[in-house]
């Protein structure tokens, strides 16, 4: 793969520019958060080009944005963050991504390391035990015919129905778990079969759960108002997505929209970026569609939760009352959202795509839970396996800046072949256990794809998104077991 | 002759395939992707699915035969090893595909992939060469 060798322009120590004078046809500037550390890795693939191809597609507006953990991806970037208006500009499946709502959510609990500890092996059993992983897992959910349909539209609420979690849950979930305007019959047969068995399952890939531990608090106030205490208070991460039903929704969109294309006069640099207007038909179908998938990974990762609290107080022998799981909250990091945002001064509604990315409203917006209204929404970013994840919450800068956004995750550096040929599974799971991080998973080459040297140093990440102020550090915690799918 | 080689992308996984015609390279494309998923050498022909698929294109005929694949594989857990292209034109496709059923107690899965996509899709109809790059 060839450097990138396009037309950059350093604007500060965490912001560099695109000009759109770099390819004719581009609309807007390309705008990549990153540092000089950094850079150098981002040149070496494909991911900028694909930052000034995004910046191609009608209706987008301010810049064709990358987030600090950019990556070369499919069609958009993995990082990348765009918004077109609604009256005139496209939505596009290939910038939410097959695996639409792949999101994370943090529990808190009232424990700490050392209560925890002497029964880490029990318990991450037991969370590997209560909850399907891996490839070709079904779920232990028997949906009644017709009943995914009541998945698509209600989200979390289905699953907290069916005595999934709790009603708190859906306070502390983005969109509070049920994004408005699903339309199951927008949802193909093919899509339904594959999501029905797959219910309840984390899936595989970079998929996983996790029991970690806080040990750096940055902002007092705002972790308290999260329910984060104290360095050695134990949390638990739950990261997974829609599962065959979101690729299969992506699969059938992007056909869709690559035949449409020619009706409404839009070419495209890359056939991944296929689109259409935001508000044609095939626009709003598409959409329709998405938030159906979306509502189904959030009913997953409300039932996946439940089945780890249950874990979690059997194994530690407490209530869950008394073990205080609350929700702190869950992100999606796949999606297209239309939301308000000011462009030039004016109140302008915008498709909001992130892929790789994260929604982080500040203090005061509408949108997020009353508990967060005066410190800003929480922003959860897992890191690989071996190292540190971190807790943020949104600024105003982020919404004057990324219309809300900020990045998702610390973002691959090595590719899977790499990552196999440099350590085996075996070598992974013994330098972590090493580490004293008990690991579980279903597929040794799996883990070997998976290592923490395939990864950026998430702290790399924050660092430039904590320096421009698209987020703020709140905390950060580290893995004492995982499981993989 | 190498019926595939994988390609190496940062996030993700692609792969290119090669035939004595271009049916053969979508076989082996096929062949492929099933060897990421899981140790072919495991896997016994035993289930057959007839695959039939029409596009407007071979670019779309190959991202659609790839993803019907994976659609078998999430839904019935079947497994694929081999491909009888039957029929084959420019956006055309017939196959008898076989393999087993997923077995947890015989057969090893290695890496989910989630779809195969359009980034650097390729049909090279001169060299009878394909070319996908799959989100995993």
């Amino acid at each position: 793969m060839p450097k990138w060798s396009g037309k950059l322009e350093k604007v500060d120590d965490f912001r560099w520019r695109i000009p759109k004078s770099y390819k004719p046809g581009m609309r807007v500037d390309g705008l990549i958060y990153t540092d000089e550390g950094m850079l150098p890795h981002i040149l070496e693939e494909q991911a900028l080009e694909q930052v000034a191809n995004v910046a191609f597609l009608p209706g987008i507006v301010g810049y064709s944005l990358a987030m600090p953990d950019i990556h070369w991806g499919y069609g958009f970037a993995i990082g990348g963050v765009a918004a077109m208006r609604v009256s005139d500009g496209v939505v596009s499946p290939g910038g939410v991504g097959f695996d639409i709502n792949c999101g994370v959510r943090i529990m808190r609990t009232n424990l700490v390391k050392e209560e925890v500890t002497p029964k880490i092996k029990t318990l991450i059993d037991a969370i590997f035990y209560a909850v399907p992983s891996g490839l070709g897992s079904k779920g232990a959910i028997k949906l009644r015919s017709g009943e995914i349909d009541e998945v698509l539209i209600k989200g979390s609420r289905w699953a907290v129905g069916k005595g999934y979690g709790n009603k708190e849950d859906l306070e502390t979930t983005e969109e509070n778990g049920e994004m408005k305007g699903a339309d199951p019959s927008r949802v193909s047969g093919r899509a339904k079969e594959r999501g029905t068995p797959q219910l309840g399952t984390l899936g595989s890939g970079n998929h996983f759960l996790e029991v970690a531990v806080v040990d750096e608090i940055y902002e007092t106030e705002i972790a308290e108002a999260m329910g984060i205490e104290r360095v050695g208070q134990v949390m638990l991460y739950v990261h997974c997505g829609s599962r065959g039903l979101g690729h299969q929704v992506a699969d059938d969109y992007i056909k869709v929209m690559l035949q449409s294309m020619p009706k409404y006069g839009i070419q495209v640099p890359d056939r991944q970026l296929a689109c259409v207007p935001v508000k044609s038909q095939e626009g709003q179908a598409y959409l329709a569609a998405m938030r159906c998938a979306a509502n189904y990974a959030w009913a997953n990762r409300q039932c996946i939760t439940h089945w780890v609290r249950e874990a979690f107080c059997r194994v530690m022998g407490i209530s869950e009352r008394d073990a205080g799981l609350e929700l702190i909250y869950d992100v999606t990091h796949n999606i297209a959202k239309i939301e308000d945002h000011t462009v030039n001064g004016k109140i302008e509604k915008l498709c909001v795509h992130r892929k790789g990315a994260t929604r982080a409203f500040p203090a005061g917006h509408p949108d997020i839970p009353k508990q967060y209204a005066s410190v800003g929404q929480p922003i959860l970013i897992p890191g690989d396996m071996g190292r540190t994840s971190y807790i943020l919450a949104g600024t105003e800068k982020a919404m004057q800046e990324t219309f809300g956004s900020t990045c998702h995750g610390a973002g691959r550096l090595q590719s899977r072949a790499a990552a196999k040929r440099a350590a085996s599974g075996r070598d992974v799971l013994a330098s972590l256990e090493a580490k004293g991080i008990q690991i579980r998973a279903g597929s040794l080459p799996g883990l070997a794809e998976e290592a923490p040297e395939a990864y950026k140093d998430v702290g790399d990440v924050v660092r430039v998104a904590h320096g421009a102020g698209i987020s703020k550090k709140v905390a950060r915690t580290r893995p004492i077991a995982v499981v993989k799918g | 002759m190498k019926r595939y080689e994988l390609i190496e992308h940062t996030a993700d996984m692609g792969l290119a395939a090669y035939g004595k015609d271009l049916a053969g390279a979508f076989a082996n494309a096929a062949y492929g992707m099933f060897s990421i998923i899981a140790e072919l050498e495991e896997v016994k022909e035993v289930e057959s699915r007839r695959i039939e698929i029409n596009e407007d294109d071979a670019e779309s005929l190959l991202f659609e035969w790839l993803n019907s694949l994976l659609y078998y594989f999430d839904v019935e857990t079947i497994i694929f090893k081999k491909f009888d292209i039957m029929e084959f034109g420019e956006g055309h496709l017939k196959a008898d595909c076989c393999g087993e059923k997923y077995d947890a107690s015989r057969h090893h899965l290695k890496t989910g992939i989630k779809s195969a996509t359009y980034h650097m899709l390729e049909v090279d109809r001169a060299k009878n060469r394909v070319q996908v790059i799959f989100d995993v």
